[in-house]
């Protein structure tokens, strides 16, 4: 017998079942399918305005720094105040996202590279495919269009969300990422990131910029 | 790691004579139980979140056998692949052969407790693979040669000083006179090495928070973002996890993620919690080549039906031992254990045996204050009874306490004598200790009245009060 076999025969021995039980099949596949919801906290249920509102307050509550504009084509010009306003060379990598691609960067001094990140890089740009307002989180996808290694090995993050991407709960950003890739398939690797790296393993003293980015800045759009 | 849980109370006596442990476990008293205090405070669902979470960890148990097939469809429907280990043995020698046929040197590591528990590191360093721990708290532990103390905090026994001079000893390519002073030096001290070594890793391991069984992915919850860099820079990705972990849905992981972080840190949520699906598509441009999920057993599948089943819901935040007042008094190495506090003192006894564990169970005042905070609900007072019952009927109890409960119960079964006996004790102790209210000494309770008085009785019985309460009314 398989190592699997031999596992699964201990569990069904323990809890003194069947295997084959077309009743509990059932069950687990009408959970599997149907996807109950749980408890929401009323906090995020809130109109567009008040929603964004929230996510700025609890993004800027665990050290992210948040911008806004009015349109994508001011969201260069934005990340270039940025970068002079810290210091940072006006040089960024980000990926083959359509929508960050489509923007005037030429209209600024900025430098775009393309393509993942070794390592070398001070700061990467990503676009957020969702956000939840309830925690301030981005909600970031793997692939061509945002490397998951921007996400991580620059010492500065910088991200853009649509304002309309900003959902008050986890559940409702779940429920479009399987509108979009099909229902029980996800991305490689789908980032929920809640502000900057951090670590507090040294007397419990919360320090930033652990072994990901030190600096966070979120730029919502629209 | 040595099991030294049979040595518990000479590891206990030492822990309270630890001048440096003693500093440093000042910070836990506070720090965790005020910032889960506050994050529980914040958030008006909290505990329906906690019975909502239960509810889904009981469902999961009862169904645990077709949700683990679930997910094995859909981790192999990915690209990745699913091993089975039965023990810790098949556990570490199914990483190796991972490793080895990926021609692995240097394996980079994300904090995981069930590596601990099969002593992974060992193993692969005992084969001429180098594991790099890259937690902050597990790098020091590791260059320090010991266990983790605490399932979150795995320094937490630590005061920064000792990791200063842990630093100074160990990289000896830096300047002497470099300023170490500060715990942001020590942390960019341990970026700038550590980031060298998950770019050169072959292998990366993490355990996983969650395998959901709607998608076949590993979910890993972590703060310093090296949980991250260990799994997508190497050309192969191990997940290594326990079979409680499987969870239904990904909704399922967003009620239970609600209540992880604000009972382990007093977060409302870890900085990054990561859904990890199979190896790299077609198209990315990073990731890893190879995706493997090994799953352990260890004698988790013996819990499922018994009085021990509620503890397979423990999500490992850590709660339980951040409000115990005899973790807090002695830190987690004392108990000899790799789960140290309430939840080691349960699970220990299940995966070492009762004749080694004996003692944990032991070693708490059934304050119930671990219940109270435990996220999932775990009876976990209860269950340290179970075991003690467990170890007085395998005749392991030690001599004094089976003579002193034999000698109670003569009295016990004997109602008149009962009474009669413990009246005039209560009377004699009362004359006794008239005035001050407490002992200093006295006769066979030493053990006791070293460290603290012990308190005279009233005078009375409870029965005798009883009884005279009941005539008043």
């Amino acid at each position: 017998m398989s190592g699997r076999d031999a596992m699964l025969n201990r569990i069904r021995r323990s809890l003194g079942v069947a295997g084959n039980d077309a009743g509990r099949r059932a069950i687990v596949i009408a959970r599997l399918e149907g996807t109950p919801k749980g408890v929401i906290p009323a906090r995020g249920q809130l109109p567009r305005a008040e929603r964004v509102e929230l996510f700025r307050r609890m993004a800027e509550k665990v050290s992210a720094s948040v911008a806004d504009v009015p349109s994508a084509d001011d969201l260069p010009q934005a990340v270039a105040d940025f970068l002079r306003a810290h210091n940072l060379p006006a040089k960024v990598r980000m990926g083959a996202d359509p929508f960050l691609a489509a923007l005037p960067w030429s209209k600024t001094q900025i430098e775009v590279a393309h393509g993942a990140s070794d390592g070398g890089d001070a700061v990467g740009v990503s676009h957020a495919v969702g956000g939840a307002a309830e925690t301030g989180t981005l909600v970031l996808t793997s692939g061509a269009d945002n490397p998951t290694t921007l996400n991580f090995l620059p010492e500065t993050h910088i991200v853009a969300i649509g304002a309309d991407d900003i959902a008050g709960d986890y559940e409702t950003v779940f429920a479009s990422l399987r509108a979009r890739y099909g229902k029980g398939i996800l991305p490689r690797t789908v980032n929920l990131i809640t502000g900057p790296s951090r670590s507090a393993d040294i007397e419990q003293t919360l320090l930033l910029g652990a072994h990901g980015p030190r600096r966070l800045h979120i730029v919502i759009v629209g | 790691m040595e099991i030294t849980s049979p040595a518990f109370k000479e590891n206990a006596k030492r822990a309270l004579r630890d001048p440096h442990l003693q500093q440093a476990l000042s910070h836990v008293r506070h720090n965790f139980i005020d910032k889960r205090q506050k994050a529980v405070d914040g958030l008006a669902e909290f505990d329906a979140l906690r019975d909502s979470a239960t509810g889904i960890k009981n469902h999961t148990l009862a169904h645990l056998d077709l949700y683990l097939e679930a997910y094995e469809q859909k981790v192999t429907a990915s690209g990745g692949h699913v091993h089975f280990a039965e023990t810790a043995e098949e556990a570490r020698d199914l990483i190796l052969k991972i490793c080895r046929d990926a021609g692995a040197k240097t394996v980079t590591k994300g904090k995981s407790m069930v590596a601990e528990e099969i002593g992974l590191n060992d193993h692969l360093e005992a084969n001429g693979i180098e594991p790099v721990e890259t937690d902050l708290g597990e790098y020091i532990i590791q260059i320090r040669h010991e266990p983790p103390s605490h399932i979150i905090a795995p320094a937490v026994h630590l005061t920064k000083d000792q990791v200063e001079q842990d630093f100074r000893r160990v990289h000896t390519n830096l300047p002497i006179d470099r300023d170490l002073t500060e715990p942001s030096a020590l942390l960019g001290e341990a970026r700038t090495i550590l980031r060298r070594r998950f770019l050169a890793a072959d292998v990366g391991i993490t355990g996983a928070n969650f395998l959901i069984a709607e998608t076949g992915t590993s979910v890993i919850v972590t703060n310093e973002g090296n949980g991250d860099l260990t799994q997508i820079l190497p050309r192969v990705h191990i997940v290594l996890a326990a079979i409680e972990k499987i969870t239904p849905t990904l909704e399922d992981v967003s009620q239970i993620l609600r209540v992880l972080a604000r009972s382990a840190t007093g977060q409302e949520l870890s900085v990054y919690t990561t859904f990890s699906t199979g190896p790299r598509r077609p198209g990315d441009p990073d990731g890893p080549e190879q995706y493997h999920v090994v799953i352990l057993d260890n004698g988790r599948s013996a819990m499922l039906g018994s009085q021990f089943q509620d503890m397979l819901r423990c999500i490992r935040c850590g709660a339980c031992m951040n409000h115990c007042p005899v973790y807090h008094a002695i830190g987690g190495h004392a108990y000899g254990a790799v789960y140290p506090g309430p939840m080691g003192a349960v699970l220990t006894p299940q995966l070492v045996g009762i004749d080694k564990a004996g003692h944990l169970p032991n070693a708490s005042t059934f304050c119930g204050r671990c219940e109270s905070v435990c996220p999932m609900h775990i009876p976990l007072p209860n269950m340290m009874r179970h075991w003690r019952e467990r170890e007085y009927e395998k005749h392991l109890s030690p001599a004094t306490v089976r003579y002193g409960i034999g000698f109670w119960a003569f009295f016990a079964k004997r109602p008149r004598l009962y009474q009669f006996a413990t009246r005039w004790a209560m009377r004699a102790l009362a004359n006794r200790g008239f005035g001050r209210g407490r002992f200093k000494s006295l006769p066979l309770a030493g053990g006791w009245t070293k460290f603290r008085d012990f308190p005279a009785p009233e005078g009375k019985t409870f029965q005798q009060m009883w009884a005279e309460r009941k005539k008043a009314a």
